[in-house]
């Protein structure tokens, strides 16, 4: 009896032992790869302001990541705005507040769901396509090709990549705020019949430009972020098509936890910056 | 000026500080010959070819190729240092989105943009396919719709690009047919013999390869040198390791 209960005892403590194991395993592990991201996005930064300048390579990303992204940012865009504003409309004509909806809409798509959405869309697409790419040119030994040639594939693969990720991001995000309050006002006026004038002043009232700023440079950082860590899974990718499917998966889920978690801190740390220099 | 291409003294290699990749190995490759390496599967073939290439670093011992020891370089040294030297990889890793023109003008736009204009840089190419027997009518084709032996051809000729002191060949002809492998092998002694004084290093598992086109051949088993030297050393040789690889090679024919 008792060595069955002592022996019950050391499965527990066992187990227990183990579940310990795993978590400082996994945050072991998490601050290894962190720790190698940021090394692998510092090399990268540093080389594009190495010679030669890879003026065309950095254009042709700006043109894939942005140009490329347009319409399917447009589509969610308008979407978003519309969907959101009817809730804010629902919850707000409980209370009798509609005219509080435009500038609510304005704020949370600016400062929040134009930047974090952009992130997740644009990781989506064109970070999945990044990983993809190094990942093939990896396993089908086209980056040994560059090395051997006396190119360094970082500053001719990696670098021209951040930069268009960084470029382009802030845009998008100007884009994603334009379709959604358009679509907002759609909603809004033409559709739920709300006063133009109150939905448009309460607006110009209510948003800063440091609203939008705030959002559009949180697009620049997410842009940083999927770039660094979607190239960074590509780049190392080991293993052949498996390997180059992985990488992709991986760099497009951990590019959004990150982003959505950042979005997080950024948002404080810019609130924090406003309150310290005298702003609401 | 050395009489060696390529000086390797007693080098070791480990990844996980365990298991030695190449254990003390010493290997002279000759100038203006076609070296070919050969050996079974995992001895440490393609490893060594790294070292040669500078992608990987020994964990003890040097590497001096083209009288540089690779370690001292700082990075415009390994930059000027690799254009001196050419690489046929084994699926010839030729850039897919770029055309078969475009993947040999790269390496020579990327080296000499500042020295040659755009006509001379595309004649140069040109000539590089033609030379690899690439016919004009297949320049702007794109990588994946070329057949296996026209991808080696341009790999080559890409290889070629720039005039490389010592070309490299890994694995040019695994996973070819017979006739595919023959035309492979007279392509590298053809280009052996067109670029006078250069040196090849290939390295293969193809027994009959190795015999038709080495000049010197090289034996590695286990990260070492097993026996080095020409055709008529490793027919006299009476190691059991070296007997039962030609046994073994001759016998698929």
């Amino acid at each position: 009896m008792i060595k069955g209960w002592l022996s019950i005892r050391e499965k527990v403590n066992a187990s227990i032992d183990d579940a310990f194991a795993r978590v400082g395993h996994f945050v072991a592990n998490f601050f290894v790869e962190a720790g190698r991201v940021v090394l692998f996005f510092l090399d990268a930064g540093k080389l594009i302001f190495a010679r030669p300048y890879r003026i065309e390579e950095i254009l042709k990303h700006i043109e894939f990541i942005g140009n490329g992204s347009i319409l399917i940012i447009m589509l969610t865009g308008a979407f978003t705005g519309m969907a959101l504003s009817y809730q804010i409309y629902l919850g707000f004509h409980l209370v009798n507040a509609t005219n509080l909806v435009g500038p609510t809409v304005a704020l949370g798509i600016s400062r929040e769901l134009g930047p974090v959405l952009t992130g997740l869309i644009v990781s989506a697409r064109a970070g999945g396509a990044m990983a993809a790419r190094l990942g093939t040119m990896r396993v089908s030994e086209q980056i040994d090709a560059l090395d051997v040639m006396g190119i360094d594939p970082i500053q001719y693969l990696v670098s021209p990549r951040l930069v268009g990720a960084l470029v382009s991001m802030p845009l998008l995000c100007g884009v994603f705020d334009f379709t959604a309050m358009t679509g907002a006002y759609i909603l809004c006026v033409k559709l739920l019949g709300l006063d133009e004038a109150i939905f448009w002043d309460k607006i110009q009232g209510w948003l800063h430009p440091r609203d939008i700023y705030e959002g559009l440079i949180k697009s620049g950082i997410f842009g940083l972020i999927f770039g660094s860590v979607c190239t960074h899974r590509g780049f190392n990718t080991t293993g052949g098509a498996k390997g180059v499917g992985e990488a992709t998966n991986s760099g497009v889920v951990n590019s959004m936890v990150l982003i959505i978690v950042v979005n997080f801190f950024a948002t404080n740390v810019i609130r924090f910056y406003y309150h310290m220099i005298g702003i609401r | 000026m050395s009489e060696s291409a390529v000086s390797i003294r007693n080098i070791t290699k480990t990844f996980d500080g365990k298991d030695f990749v190449l254990n003390g190995l010493s290997l002279e490759i000759p100038r203006g010959e076609i070296t070919v390496i050969i050996g079974f599967s995992g001895t440490g073939k393609s490893v060594l070819l790294k070292h040669i290439l500078g992608l990987e670093h020994p964990t003890s011992g040097d590497v001096v190729v083209l009288g540089k020891d690779l370690k001292t370089m700082n990075y415009q040294e390994i930059i000027d240092f690799r254009c001196r030297l050419g690489v046929l990889f084994q699926n010839a890793a030729l850039f897919d989105d770029i055309t078969v023109l475009e993947n040999v003008c790269f390496p020579i736009i990327e080296h000499r943009r500042n020295i040659w204009k755009a006509d001379k840089i595309q004649e140069v190419a040109t000539r590089k396919l033609n030379e690899s027997g690439m016919e004009n009518r297949h320049f702007h084709k794109l990588p994946g719709e070329l057949s296996g032996g026209q991808r080696k051809r341009v790999g080559l000729a890409r290889a070629l690009a720039l005039d490389p002191e010592i070309i490299l060949y890994d694995e040019p002809t695994t996973g070819l047919d017979p006739i595919l492998t023959e035309m492979v092998d007279e392509l590298i002694v053809a280009t052996h013999a067109k670029n006078k004084g250069s040196t090849s290093i290939v390295v293969t598992h193809d027994l009959h390869a190795a015999f038709r086109i080495g000049q010197f051949i090289v034996m590695l088993d286990k990260g070492r040198v097993l026996l080095q030297g020409n055709r008529e050393t490793f027919f006299k040789s009476d190691i059991p390791l070296v007997q039962r690889f030609l046994e073994k090679g001759f016998k698929k024919e």
